[in-house]
């Protein structure tokens, strides 16, 4: 390390501005091809269908609110219907993962029990396991017992704590929590019942959230359940019914099209921006898959 | 703490127990192990039963079918290694649906964590605004497997679309990547890449972890900044670099929305984007041949189990963990 003269530092100083100003327009260059395909949907969704690809501009010339009320109705059901079943089936799904999983999470964490090793060992296998492997023959035992076009293959698993990965996560938090907590408690009298209730899951609230959070984005996302499953069109959800709308209407219709396209993402961007924080965590603690 | 409060005055029988418990950690021993065996199974029991109706039970039986002929509809008929062998030597679009997914794997993957790892390193250099960048770089990560993203792709690639207006100015008449076999599979490649945001935050992650007197060290020693990239942060990183390659590997193999909507469900055109998935789902519920389906899945679970296990072989040349570094 030499001592630099005061010319050079200065060259060095402007050096590292002009690299940071460099590196900053590059990012920003960057950010706004990332982001470009998401606002060239949001500003097609309120052009005229025969503008969206003559009229490339930014921002569009004419604003035409008429295609999100064309859209809602456009496919054979309206939106409506496809939303609220969504809802529905994501919010059970929410609900199921956080009870099932906690509760199993709860056990392995802290409870003494036969074979404990095993059965952890086995839970851990299923975390990588492709979803395709079981898919058929689930498929043929909801078949077999009529469940065929409900929610219930699609809800009733998540109460059944399938998603492992999210049992990994609450064991690797409740190890975190100080047992003194479950032991003062159990000096007072409470159980395992109350003390996983009581004590466990207000302080598992992050890693509920987490779970909650990333339930709700995966089920209402998830296609390929409900197509299997879901066969009649009222109770489609919201990624069926925009498959419906594109194969009904073709290329006719792109702004409507668009316009639900857009409308759908809405819920997702709603939790993220609440949730942005827990989820960025969630991916960076944990590595969650995407 | 204070949830601890409303427990009730404990019954008589349950003082005693305290007595025992007012030992702390030891007392904890006593209580007795089939009790606590009992109560645990009742917590566990949600997942016992999903494990075993709804994965372990599946698991076996879809080995069976695999080895009949179903329809759903007549009983299964026993065929032996029939349908594996009709697969590997017969079938030419079940063919073509691996050298499809192959093709997607091996690029996408790669580019994916190279957009992923050079984005963060950049970030990672103290920069201002990096949670803004981070958000914006991880959206499309989280709508990226949407049906709506899929059906926005669809129309950004379509011949009078986006990137052919853009291409238009510079005089250049492009093809319609989608309905092209030679391009459709490339536009669903850029659409995972583009997807590179969820990695670039495990990374980023990684990066924070790596000592900052590592680096004060090494300059002082005169390290040059790309010396200290090949020779401290990127040994350092590779235990994040190999679990985003193993995630991404396992995530890629089972693709199946993009390509259904991109195709309308077909693989098209001329099968040229047949995802392993769409291949499986085609032959599973729109033929129902619940069998050859089966099989189809057991063979993806292996091609997933033997590139896992493979990468986890193949880390002990290249990642380092703890002080080896």
């Amino acid at each position: 390390m030499t001592s630099p003269g005061s010319s050079a530092t200065t060259s060095r100083l402007s050096f590292l501005f002009s690299s940071r100003v460099l590196t900053h327009l590059l990012l920003v260059l960057f950010a706004f091809i990332m982001i470009y395909p998401l606002h060239w949907l949001a500003s097609s969704s309120i052009k005229p269908s025969n503008m969206i690809f003559s009229d490339t501009g930014l921002w569009p010339k004419e604003i035409r609110l008429q295609n999100y009320v064309e859209g809602w109705f456009g496919a054979a059901l309206p939106f409506s219907t496809f939303f609220i079943n969504s809802f529905v089936i994501s919010t059970l799904a929410v609900i199921g993962n956080v009870l099932a999983c906690s509760m199993v999470a709860y056990a392995f964490a802290r409870l003494r029990f036969a074979f404990k090793r095993v059965l952890f060992a086995m839970m851990m296998a299923t975390i990588m396991l492709p979803l395709h492997a079981t898919l058929i023959p689930q498929y043929i035992l909801f078949h077999n017992i009529g469940w065929v076009n409900t929610i219930l293959p699609i809800v009733v698993p998540k109460f059944l704590a399938v998603d492992a990965f999210f049992i990994f996560l609450m064991v690797q938090f409740i190890r975190g929590i100080p047992k003194e907590l479950d032991e003062a408690a159990a000096i007072d009298g409470a159980g395992p019942a109350r003390i996983y209730w009581l004590v466990i899951m207000p302080l598992l609230t992050p890693a509920l959230v987490t779970t909650a959070v990333f339930s709700f984005i995966w089920t209402y996302e998830d296609f390929l359940t409900p197509l299997v499953y879901l066969t009649s069109m009222d109770n489609y959800t919201v990624p069926q019914g925009l498959r419906l709308f594109m194969a009904s209407t073709g290329a006719s219709a792109w702004g409507p099209m668009l316009a639900m396209s857009l409308l759908s993402l809405v819920p997702l961007f709603i939790v993220f921006f609440v949730f942005q924080r827990r989820i960025i965590e969630g991916i960076a603690t944990s590595g969650l898959k995407n | 703490m204070e949830n601890v409060e409303p427990v009730p005055p404990p019954r008589l029988r349950e003082l005693s127990a305290r007595l025992f418990r007012a030992q702390g950690r030891e007392a904890r021993s006593r209580t007795p192990f089939s009790e606590q065996n009992a109560i645990a199974f009742l917590f566990l029991a949600p997942w016992l039963i999903g494990f075993f109706v709804l994965t372990l039970g599946p698991i076996l039986a879809s080995f069976y079918l695999s080895l009949t002929t179903y329809d759903l509809f007549n009983p299964p008929e026993w065929i032996g290694f029939d349908n594996y062998r009709k697969l590997l030597f017969e079938d030419a679009r079940y063919f073509q649906s691996l050298k499809v997914t192959f093709t997607y794997v091996f690029i996408s993957v790669p580019l994916k964590l190279a957009f992923a790892l050079g984005v963060a390193l950049v970030l990672n250099r103290g920069i201002s605004g990096l949670g803004v960048y981070r958000t914006v770089y991880y959206l499309p990560s989280l709508l990226g497997g949407s049906v709506a993203v899929a059906i926005m792709w669809r129309q950004i690639f379509s011949y009078d679309g986006v990137i052919n207006q853009f291409l238009l100015q510079f005089g250049i008449d492009a093809p319609s990547w989608i309905s092209n076999p030679d391009y459709a599979l490339y536009t669903l490649v850029a659409l995972a890449v583009w997807q590179f945001g969820s990695p670039t935050v495990i990374f980023l992650a990684g990066l924070k972890q790596i000592p900052q007197d590592i680096y004060d060290a090494a300059s002082i020693d005169g390290a040059g900044r790309w010396r200290l990239l090949f020779n401290f942060t990127l040994p350092l990183l590779t235990p994040i670099i190999f679990f985003n390659f193993v995630m991404q590997l396992i995530g890629s193999f089972q693709a199946f929305t993009p390509s259904f909507i991109i195709s309308g469900g077909t693989g098209g055109p001329a099968d040229s984007t047949l995802f392993y998935t769409l291949y499986l789902y085609e032959q599973g519920f729109t033929n129902f041949q619940m069998g050859y389906a089966s099989a189809i899945a057991w063979i993806l679970v292996g091609i997933i189990a033997t590139f896992t296990a493979a990468s986890f072989i193949s880390a002990k040349y290249w990642v380092h963990y703890g002080d080896q570094g």
